[in-house]
């Protein structure tokens, strides 16, 4: 131990050892750890004592570490926990470690968090009907990974940086009572300025918000369209398009958004400029755009609803929905469905491949105002002229909640953390927890002052715009937005090139219409239905002989006439036959059927009293 | 360090040190601290706001990599399942499109190929022997010939490097068994042999034994060779006229397999006097090949288009029968996995196969090979060596899309997990038709369509029998039925 070398590892344990000591202090109080330093000291000889507190308050027990190190081991105290090593004697490392560690195992992750990260049922599969070992072994590894891989997207949160904000008042009081401008007088200056008021003469305004969170897009009645990014305040453009405009819409980045116009709907750049003009979208209400799908969704005044693929300018379906004036549609996160509120009361969910809706639900007696979907597409909340707002579950089509509000809600909208902002003429009120619980009171409430017509929860942010007659104002209200965004996802730091990247990316993964399903889920699923019908097909020319071909041209006939005649001649007869075949199938496969699903019983003397079977 | 790297250094300094960067994440750093204070007061309404410092999540330099924080909750990352489907759709059509196995193409031969050797001590090392009785030695790396010699007069009918000596062995028409010293870098060894027996009968193949100096050939008879005896050490005869094939088992290691021209696939013991069994087919084989990890598992290639695959304990029915061929298959050799095979065969083609599939999963051809007289997979999994009857010698990617050179890790990720995501979908209608298509030369899809229909022929007329006969007629399984008999 007198080289150089030797000392040198000594210095490094003895550091290593004093690192310990602190990760310690986090889990035990001082007391222990002197306690356990003490032990460890009258023990062994020093160098190996550090060593050993290192190996083992951090590292837990590892037996090959142990074993190795056998040798210093000299007592034969808390045999009980130690592990005999191969010189046969036992090992005081593993019993101290057995005793000190405070924490064994992996640390316990709650169910219900690992419940979200679940896809669906993937444990304690039916492996009766698997023939193979094999394939019995393999399934058997593919569940153990499926809930590995939750448990780990589970435990990987406790790496998620940002806390949600939150607003707690006074002892006694309630949230509802604190104003805008306590608020902005109790957070921090960058938070301060997120709460701002423009007040613009052209009317009643339509905001929208970016993706990410980071612009923000304002359309005023009397054609004034504005994009700025709401944090810094620096616009990026200004016009006035001198014509009515009805909605505005980001399209997939901050470069290009669309204006439903007077007549037609225009598509604009970042700079301002026209660069399109969809005169298949004429009489616009309302727009939303489909980020996955490249989809811009529209609603007309004659109750025609349109999707059209931005990527392609492709117009991907038009449906009239014979529901007259469409002014109240939004979309659901979960599965891109549009949903529409009507004058009859009901809420059409519509997808771009069916003519008819795919689910028509009554969900008010009266006029329906507005319509939101939360962004996990499990609660749907609809506002009436009635002056009522219910909340239903779009797993189940049921009402869950029922209140009624000093009058109908025009704008009703959901944030990224299940807050509902409703807009009663003047007023805006913030209710938390409204879809699991009956609330009492709202969360926040602010009085605009004047008419609300757009009302938008900005992503990753705890702020919610408000586009009014006389402009728009920016609220804030913690808690409301998701802390922790994923960068490959929404990025609010992203740079030109990360745009430019994402960009592509986004349109290599352009999901087309066709899989818009009220199901999302339903593509990583086993389609039962056709597995059948393919087995079907595949044994129906079975069993049958096709007919010959014999067709006989007429002499003068030119080869090419010949040649198709012929062609046309084996189809026709191949469709026959394809008919006759099927029919003869089935019987046959019934009549195959039939003994194997008779009962077989052990043969007794009365059967010679049973009818016989007929001969054929 | 160099002078450009310091002077940078300097540079990235200064440019840190003079610029004031982020003063609106300092101020939210010192109000946090100041309200920590007044978040311990009770009596007071608290407020947090959700506030990022730009620091956590920006690049301190241009020469950083982005930062790119995730969360994995589900809410965040919609439309799961039709996301990865077009993923996977993707990545299916990627696939096809850098499918491009061929490389090269190694010719020099006079004649036809006649069989292929590898050498275990060198992996881009490959043997060739030529129906002219010629040898060559190929650095398949650099794609030119190390060294040729006349190895025999007539065909060199196999060639096998014995690892336990580290001498290659070839046997020929004019019924020699010669051994080769191959020692030298450029192959200079193989001037003349070190070692030549002359044999009685003809020599069809060759198998050295994995540990002991022994060597098993095959042709009138199989017989067992000891280094430097001149008569064999030990004879098997089991009726047969004549033995086209035999292999060693290299797992275990005194178990021999060999195929006759009597239809039949023969198991010996080295440590017995007599075969152990055999098995009888409807057809001859004219190749088998050991599983190189799985030691009881073994692949004959059969004149009736098709690959046998049997488990040694158990030759009453094959494991599974691998179709597709559209001619008689010659050879078929395992990958150092023991997971895939490669089979070449008469219709011009080489197919590759999962060892648990049926059905290929690809196919090689190219408008110039001709029919295919022995296939090898090469020792690092990663390529194909074919010889064909117009004396090339071709070299094929073992897995047609693969990247050759260098892989960066992000890469390689990225292609686990488009390859996994092919796995997932690849029930799919769409998916499956992209994975599965291949041109295939017009000879081969003719004469797939007429052998397909001629199957379905055959199973409609053997229905039909069936429901119009009174007799009760034995089913017999689709595998078994090239099987004739077993013997023991």
């Amino acid at each position: 131990m007198s080289s150089p070398k030797a000392d040198a590892t000594i210095e490094t344990y003895v550091v290593r050892s004093n690192a310990t000591e602190h990760s310690k202090k986090k889990f035990k109080s001082r007391k222990d750890v002197e306690h356990l330093l003490k032990k460890c000291k009258n023990k062994k000889p020093t160098h190996s004592s550090t060593k050993t507190a290192n190996g083992h308050v951090v590292k837990r027990k590892l037996p090959k570490f142990q074993s190795s190190h056998g040798k210093f081991s000299n007592s034969g105290a808390g045999q009980k926990f130690s592990r005999p090593n191969k010189m046969g004697e036992k090992d005081v490392r593993g019993e101290t470690a057995e005793e000190e560690d405070p924490f064994p195992g992996n640390a316990p992750i709650p169910h219900s968090r690992i419940l979200k990260h679940k896809r669906g049922k993937a444990e304690g599969l039916n492996k009766k009907g698997v023939a193979f070992l094999g394939n019995k072994i393999q399934l058997l590894k593919k569940e153990k990974l499926v809930k590995y891989s939750a448990t780990l997207a589970a435990r990987s949160e406790i790496l998620l940086p940002e806390e949600t904000g939150f607003l707690q008042p006074a002892k006694g009081d309630s949230t509802t009572e604190i104003t805008q401008v306590q608020i902005k007088s109790s957070v921090d200056i960058t938070s301060a300025t997120k709460q701002f008021d423009l007040s613009l003469q052209f009317g009643p305004y339509a905001i929208n918000y970016l993706r990410n969170g980071r612009k923000m897009l304002i359309g005023g009645r009397m054609g004034h369209v504005a994009a700025f990014d709401w944090v810094t305040k620096q616009l990026t453009c200004e016009m006035n398009v001198m014509e009515s405009v009805h909605d505005v819409t980001w399209l997939h980045n901050e470069t290009l958004f669309a204006v439903a116009q007077k007549q037609w709907t225009y598509i604009y750049d970042n700079q301002g400029i026209e660069v399109h003009c969809i005169k298949k979208l004429n009489d616009v209400l309302r727009m939303e755009f489909l980020p996955y799908h490249f989809l811009l969704a529209t609603t007309n005044d004659r109750g025609t609803l349109s999707w059209l693929d931005v990527s392609m300018g492709k117009m991907v379906r038009r449906n009239h929905t014979h529901f007259g004036r469409l002014d109240v549609m939004c979309q659901n996160p979960r599965n891109a469905v549009l949903c529409c509120g009507h004058s009859k009361g009901t809420v059409s969910m519509w997808t771009p491949n069916f003519e008819s809706p795919v689910v028509k639900m009554l969900c008010h007696p009266q006029p329906i105002r507005a319509v939101a979907v939360d962004p996990s597409g499990i609660y749907m909340a609809t506002s009436s002229t009635d002056s009522s707002l219910k909340i239903w579950d779009l797993r189940t089509y049921n009402c869950l909640q029922s209140y009624k509000l000093g009058c109908g809600a025009s704008n009703v909208t959901f944030s990224q953390r299940g807050l509902l902002a409703v807009s009663l003429g003047n007023i805006v009120e913030v209710y938390k927890d409204i879809c699991t619980e009956t609330v009492r009171k709202p969360y926040l409430k602010h009085f605009v002052g004047n008419s609300i017509s757009g009302l938008k929860f900005c992503p990753y942010e705890d702020v919610l715009g408000v586009g009014h007659a006389r402009g728009m104002c920016s609220m804030l209200v913690p808690g409301a937005g998701e802390p922790n965004f994923d960068a490959l996802e929404c990025n609010p730091f992203q740079t030109k090139s990360q745009r430019r990247e994402a960009e592509v990316k986004s349109l290599l993964e352009k999901i087309q219409p066709e899989l818009i399903t009220l199901d999302p889920f339903e593509l990583g699923e086993v389609n039962r239905s056709s597995v059948l019908e393919k087995f079907k097909e595949k044994t129906r020319y079975m069993f049958v002989k096709p007919p010959k071909i014999d067709v006989k041209p007429r002499k003068n006939a030119k080869t090419v006439n010949q040649f198709r005649i012929k062609q046309r001649l084996q189809l026709e007869q191949r469709m026959k036959h394809a008919v006759t075949a099927s029919e003869t199938t089935e019987k046959l496969v019934n009549k195959t059927d039939a003994p194997s699903t008779m009962p077989t019983a052990a043969p007794s003397v009365l059967d010679r009293f049973k009818p016989k079977p007929q001969k054929k | 360090m160099d002078k450009d790297m310091l002077k940078k250094q300097i540079e990235n300094m200064k440019f840190q040190a003079t610029m004031e960067r982020w003063p609106l994440s300092k101020s939210i750093a010192a109000f946090q601290s100041l309200t920590m204070d007044i978040f311990n007061d009770d009596s007071k309404m608290k407020v947090r706001m959700l506030v990022r410092n730009p620091d956590d999540y920006m690049r301190e330099t241009k020469r950083d990599i982005h930062k790119l924080p995730r969360n994995y909750d589900p809410t965040l990352h919609p439309l799961e399942a039709p996301r990865e489907y077009t993923r996977a759709l993707n990545a299916v059509k990627l696939e096809r499109v850098f499918a491009l196995p061929f490389i090269g193409s190694l010719d020099g031969h006079r004649d036809g190929l006649s069989c292929l050797g590898k050498n275990p001590d060198h992996l881009s090392w490959l043997f060739s022997g030529a129906c002219d009785g010629e040898l060559k030695l190929w650095d398949v790396a650099k794609r030119r010939v190390l060294y040729t010699v006349q190895a025999h007069d007539g065909f060199v009918r196999a060639v096998a490097y014995s690892q336990e000596s580290s001498t290659l062995y070839t046997v020929g028409d004019d019924k020699l068994i010669k051994q080769w010293k191959c020692d030298a870098e450029d192959g200079s060894d193989l001037k003349a042999p070190v070692n030549t027996i002359l044999t009685s009968g003809m020599l069809t193949g060759i198998s050295p034994h994995r540990s002991k100096p022994v060597l098993a050939t095959c042709g009138e008879a199989c017989h067992l060779w000891e280094k430097s005896r001149a008569q064999p050490i030990k004879t098997f005869q089991w009726g047969v006229d004549s033995l086209q094939s035999i292999k060693f088992n290299q797992v275990e290691e005194n178990i021999l397999a060999a195929c006759g021209s009597d239809r039949s696939i023969i198991l010996y013991d080295m440590r017995e006097s007599v075969p152990l069994r055999k098995v009888v087919l409807k057809m001859r084989s004219n190749s088998i090949c050991w599983n190189p990890m799985e030691a009881f598992i073994f692949t004959a290639a059969n004149e009736d288009y098709n690959l046998y695959t049997f488990d040694m304990r158990n030759l009453t029915s094959p494991l599974n029968v691998h179709s597709d061929h559209v001619s008689a298959v010659i050879d078929v050799d395992y990958s150092p996995t023991g997971k895939e095979f490669v089979s070449a065969s008469y219709d011009k083609t080489v197919r590759l196969y999962d060892a648990r599939q049926a059905h290929s999963r690809d196919i090689y051809h190219t408008k110039r090979m001709q029919r295919l007289t022995c296939a090898a997979w090469s020792l690092d999994d990663r390529f194909i060596y074919s010889g064909s009857d117009e004396m090339n010698i071709r070299i094929w990617k073992a897995r047609a899309a693969e990247k050759l050179g260098v892989v960066k890790p992000r890469e390689r990720t990225a292609l686990q997990v488009n390859a996994k995501l092919v796995e997932k979908f690849v029930h799919h209608p769409a998916i499956k038709k992209i994975q599965r298509h291949r041109h295939v030369p017009k000879h081969v899809y003719n004469a797939r369509n007429e052998l397909r229909s001629g199957r379905i022929a055959a199973r409609r007329k053997d229905y039909n029998v069936r429901t119009h006969t009174k007799r009760q007629l034995p089913v017999i399984p689709e595998k078994t039925k090239a099987i004739v008999s077993e013997q023991q």
